[in-house]
């Protein structure tokens, strides 16, 4: 017993022993009389201990508990009734007898005791559900406008939490809210606020005149200021145009109160369309806050000009001083910001001095700022290509050190921008990730870190040196990344060089336990062991560029009808690369169907298009009308083997008019003729429609570029805007829209060839064409590679869409699938001389397709 | 990156001692639903901030406001998006209104011995998230404790007899 004693004393913990069954059995001192206040109070103290370390209850166990403590309602305790309240809120979720209660919280919510009122409502309304809620309604209206400050306090804050169960039944107190909303006492006017907005959220002009209304009164709580500048900067963000409610957050950087002033600079700091002459007060205020000497204000400041500087960099430079002296701050999160906010601002010169600095606690910040830091480096890298090799130091560095998958993919991101960036970075980037992946416990970073081996491997001046940690992974790893090595492996056995000693690991991995695995590996070891090129450059190195969900479409379709012919894999649409490289870095989503897969998925259900055969291409949308006329047309042109689908999007911007059996006719020119129309059934106000256009395709495969005038027809009906009430007499109509215009690139999908030496190989010289052209009217080499880009509508390689700057000739490789699945491929040479010289080489599989493209740009 | 105005702004309080163990543990809203999220969170954050007073670090996409005193750590956490100040002003408000409970002699057997207006009080500051109250005077105010709860004399006593207990062990070392 004296052990114990002591031990407890040690701890100083005496609620260590405390069980929840000694807990429970004291409820039996509630019965006693007298009642013992301390006692009891004490009783409720350690049940809400074990709820707080995490303890369940059972609702027994609860319930019994709640019974016993009705008979403490009896003693006027304060402190006593005031745990009552607190562990009939604690427990409440646990039982559903809490109800029992009901009275005498009621009771005490309305009784003369002032110190009971503002816990009796509180517990009550936790007790209460939307069917119980109209019984107090009555009470609760006067609650909140009870001139008890705590009282009205406690029951708007019910109220907000009630709106989740209850919103009809809160709606109705809107009146009382907004009487509490001028209160003198500053948490009241507080809560009212909240409630008020809560309740009003899908009104945005009743919000609007609210905040105006509040903001020129003013208000006396700190905290319903920053309320307030938040619900006016969300109404800002919806609808700019409300310069009363700019003023207003722009006035607050001059209220008294630090966490005022802050809520406005980062509410105006965060807004999207902001000019730098409207950032800058923002900006100072945060620059004060850097010099501090709270931490809490100095995190605040430097993290917030942190992100100004990634929108607007030179609006920060002005704080460079302070955020200099802020780099040896005691607060490593407050250095980091410091540091990585200088990276984003400084000049060139300051780049390596700020990573030195920044190394030396790296490993005492968390996660989050790493990635802040990789950011920043990345930032940097794309800013400064000369301090690549720099930088690429730093980056391999933090890839050895410790950190979560989040960190260390950022980190191989920015790597792998490094490397497809500069070529001289390339082999030690290379090296440093073969390095990574030795001691890499996240697949999925490790299977991209191999397929990137094995892309750029093969092309460097020592391939040979990769294969070790390529094989390296197939002896030690699990099925996903041996299976991702293996395709590495097989791309360097492509490299003739090579081939032998590749084909004996493959071998060995013929074997494997996993079927994957074993899958490539033969099949790989058996391209390669031909010595074949042309296959190898088809079979590895270019691989598959179909698309997946259009190849398993046709294939179940193609076992349905005739297994006799075999599967022609022209018939399958290729795969579109996309045109905007979707930012690294970002958090991946989930995946989407691209747009074409939507296209082909709309246009299967349609009958009248089963006929023409599978998708080839969709374009983007071509507006055909100007933004403000009362009909909005675009079209959107679907490319099938023989055929071309125009489908047009249609809008009615009149209320007062319904157009039936609309149809755009198309006057066939160049061989491009229209065959039949979908009309669209009829089109209301602010429901868009469809209507399509079948058009043959010219028989003269030569003829491509062309452009095609229409006309809408319809029938007008007036309505009225308001009954609905639709006219049954209704009046052709006609509307000229815009010309169609159709290119070259209607014709082409985009397809990347990660190695296009071989693939130009591959096709051969025997349809090849070259062209001479003068492009006069271009001025810079970037704009012609931009131009031809668009108009044959091919994907880039290589990275040649980008034009080294000061250079004076370019190279632009590209690829594609011409209608009909015939490969093609342009090697552009750019000359900059008088305007842009271009000798245009084109190969392919076709000769007609191959002419087309070669005589397309004139 | 946008807050949306709700009163709910406050995502826990925390009080822990100077080996990581909960005295007070309250989550708010759907970020630690169970003791299963709380525990790992709450060892995170003790090995982050044991060693340092850095009042301020982000983790785990939270932002937590703390202070540490003599063999207590006291936590406000938030989210990333969430002022700053604001989740610093409900951490002043915790702390100094536990200081006046205990007299300013805030350690953790004053805080044990008192749980059941620590309790109360952080009641009163917050409530399932909503500020409640930031003033710790009124705070106190409204806690309307026993006049007899802390007589003057226990607590110079007990004040007395720790420092005896020092003296005497002192003079072991000796």
């Amino acid at each position: 017993m004296k052990k114990m004693g002591k031990k407890e004393e040690e701890n100083g913990n005496p609620y260590q022993n405390v069980d929840r069954s000694t807990a429970l059995q004291e409820a039996k001192k509630f019965h006693e009389t007298p009642l013992r206040p301390r006692l009891c109070s004490e009783t409720c103290t350690k049940v809400i201990y074990l709820a707080n370390q995490g303890e369940e209850f059972t609702t027994t166990e609860a319930t019994d508990f709640f019974f016993a403590m009705t008979k403490l309602f009896q003693n006027k305790d304060i402190t006593l009734r005031r745990m009552c309240y607190l562990t009939i809120k604690e427990l409440s979720k646990m039982t559903e007898h809490a109800f029992i209660m009901t009275q005498s919280l009621t009771k005490d919510m309305n009784g003369s005791q002032d110190l009971f009122r503002p816990g009796a409502v509180r517990a009550l309304c936790s007790i209460t559900d939307p069917t119980t809620l109209q019984s107090i309604e009555r009470y609760m209206k006067q609650a909140i406008v009870d001139k008890n400050t705590a009282v009205a306090s406690a029951a708007l804050i019910s109220s907000f939490h009630l709106c989740d169960k209850a919103y009809d039944v809160v709606k109705r107190w809107a009146n009382e809210a907004q009487q509490a909303s001028s209160s003198d006492n500053q948490m009241v006017q507080y809560h009212a606020l909240g409630l008020l907005h809560h309740l009003r959220k899908r009104d945005p002009l009743a919000i609007e005149k609210l905040v105006v209304k509040l903001s020129r009164s003013g208000l006396k709580s700190p905290l319903a200021y920053t309320l307030l500048i938040r619900i006016a900067a969300k109404l800002l963000a919806d609808d700019d145009d409300r310069t009363a409610l700019f003023d207003f957050i722009e006035s607050c950087l001059r209220n008294k109160n630090e966490m005022v002033v802050y809520e406005a600079a980062s509410a105006i700091v965060n807004m999207k369309n902001i000019s730098h002459k409207e950032i800058a007060p923002a900006v100072s205020v945060l620059q004060q806050f850097c010099g501090s000497p709270k931490p809490a204000l100095r995190y605040a400041g430097v993290r917030s000009l942190n992100k100004v500087a990634m929108k607007h960099p030179s609006a920060v430079t002005a704080c460079n001083l302070d955020l200099e002296n802020l780099i040896t701050d005691s607060n490593r999160s407050i250095a980091t910001l410091a540091i990585t906010t200088l990276l984003k601002t400084g000049s060139e010169s300051s780049v390596e001095r700020l990573m030195k600095q920044i190394s030396n606690f790296m490993s005492e910040i968390s996660d989050e700022f790493k990635i802040v830091v990789v950011e920043a480096v990345s930032a940097l890298c794309a800013k400064y290509p000369r301090k690549h090799s720099v930088m690429m130091e730093y980056l391999s560095k933090m890839l050895r050190d410790d950190g979560g998958f989040e960190y260390k993919r950022a980190i191989v991101n920015c790597l792998i921008t490094i490397i497809s960036e500069s070529p001289e970075s390339k082999e030690l980037g290379l090296m440093q990730l073969c390095e990574f992946i030795e001691d890499c416990e996240h697949t999925s970073l490790a299977t991209r870190v191999i397929t990137l081996l094995g892309d750029q491997g093969p092309l460097c001046a020592n391939p040979s040196k990769f294969i070790r940690f390529i094989y390296n992974r197939v002896i030690l790893e699990n099925e996903v990344v041996r299976a991702a090595a293996i395709s590495a492996l097989a791309k360097f056995g492509a490299v003739p060089a090579l081939t032998d000693s590749v084909l004996t690991l493959l071998l060995r991995s013929m074997v494997d336990e996993d079927d994957e695995v074993r899958d490539r590996a033969t099949f790989y070891y058996h391209v390669l062991k031909l010595k074949d090129d042309k296959l190898n450059s088809q079979m590895i190195i270019n691989g598959l560029v179909v698309s997946l969900p259009a190849l398993e479409r046709q294939l179940s379709s193609y076992l349905e009808v005739c297994p006799e012919e075999p599967f022609d894999m022209k018939t399958v649409p290729v795969m579109a690369v996309k045109e905007e490289v979707e930012k690294q870095a970002t958090a991946s989503k989930k995946k989407e169907p691209s747009r074409d897969e939507i296209y082909a998925e709309e246009l299967s259900r349609i009958p009248d298009f089963q006929a023409l055969g599978p998708l080839f291409k969709s374009s983007n949308e071509q507006k055909l009308t100007e933004a403000e006329t009362e009909y909005q047309v675009s079209v959107v042109k679907h490319t099938f083997l023989k055929h071309m689908v125009l489908q047009f999007n249609c809008a009615n911007t009149l209320n007062d008019q319904v157009l039936k059996g609309l149809s755009i006719e198309v006057e066939g020119t160049d061989g491009y003729e229209p065959v039949s129309y979908i009309p669209t059934g009829e089109l209301v106000y602010g429901t868009p429609g469809k209507t399509y256009c079948i058009m043959d395709l010219p028989e003269d495969d030569e003829v491509c570029a062309s452009s095609l005038s229409c006309q809408m027809k319809f029938i007008v009906h007036d309505c009225d805007p308001n009954s609905g009430d639709v006219d049954a007499t209704g009046y052709p109509d006609e509307y000229v829209i815009d010309d169609i215009e159709i290119s070259v690139g209607d014709h082409i999908q985009r397809v990347l060839k990660p190695n296009f030496p071989a693939s130009w190989e591959e096709v051969g010289d025997e349809h090849e064409l070259e062209e001479t052209y003068h492009l006069s009217e271009i001025g810079t080499l970037e704009e012609a590679v931009k131009q031809i880009i668009t108009f044959l509508g091919m994907q880039p390689c290589e990275r040649s869409d980008k034009v080294p700057e000061g250079k004076v000739h370019h190279v632009l490789i590209l690829s594609g699938v011409y209608r009909g699945g015939h490969e093609i491929l342009v090697r552009s040479k750019l000359v900059l001389k008088d305007g842009v010289q271009m000798q245009l080489t084109v190969r392919g599989t076709d000769p007609t397709s191959v002419a087309v493209v070669a005589s397309a740009i004139a | 990156m946008t807050v949306d105005p709700s009163l709910y702004t406050v995502g826990g309080v925390i009080i822990l001692d100077n080996d990581g163990k909960r005295l007070l543990g309250k989550y708010f809203g759907d970020e630690f639903p169970t003791l299963k999220e709380q525990k790992p969170f709450e060892k995170k954050i003790f090995e982050k901030t044991r060693k340092r007073d850095d009042e301020i670090v982000l983790l785990d996409g939270q932002t937590i406001c703390y202070k540490t005193n003599v063999d207590l750590l006291f936590y406000v956490i938030g989210s990333q998006d969430e002022n700053e100040l604001l989740l610093s002003a409900v951490l002043n408000c915790v702390y100094d209104s536990i200081s006046l409970i205990l007299r300013k002699n805030v350690e953790k057997r004053a805080l044990y011995h008192h749980l059941e207006n620590v309790f109360l009080a952080i009641d009163e500051i917050i409530d399932q998230g909503i500020i409640m109250e930031i003033d710790p005077n009124n705070v106190y105010n409204r806690l309307a404790i026993r006049s007899e709860d802390i007589p003057l004399s226990e607590t110079n006593l007990s004040q007395f007899l720790e420092r005896a207990k020092e003296e005497v062990k002192w003079s072991f070392f000796k």
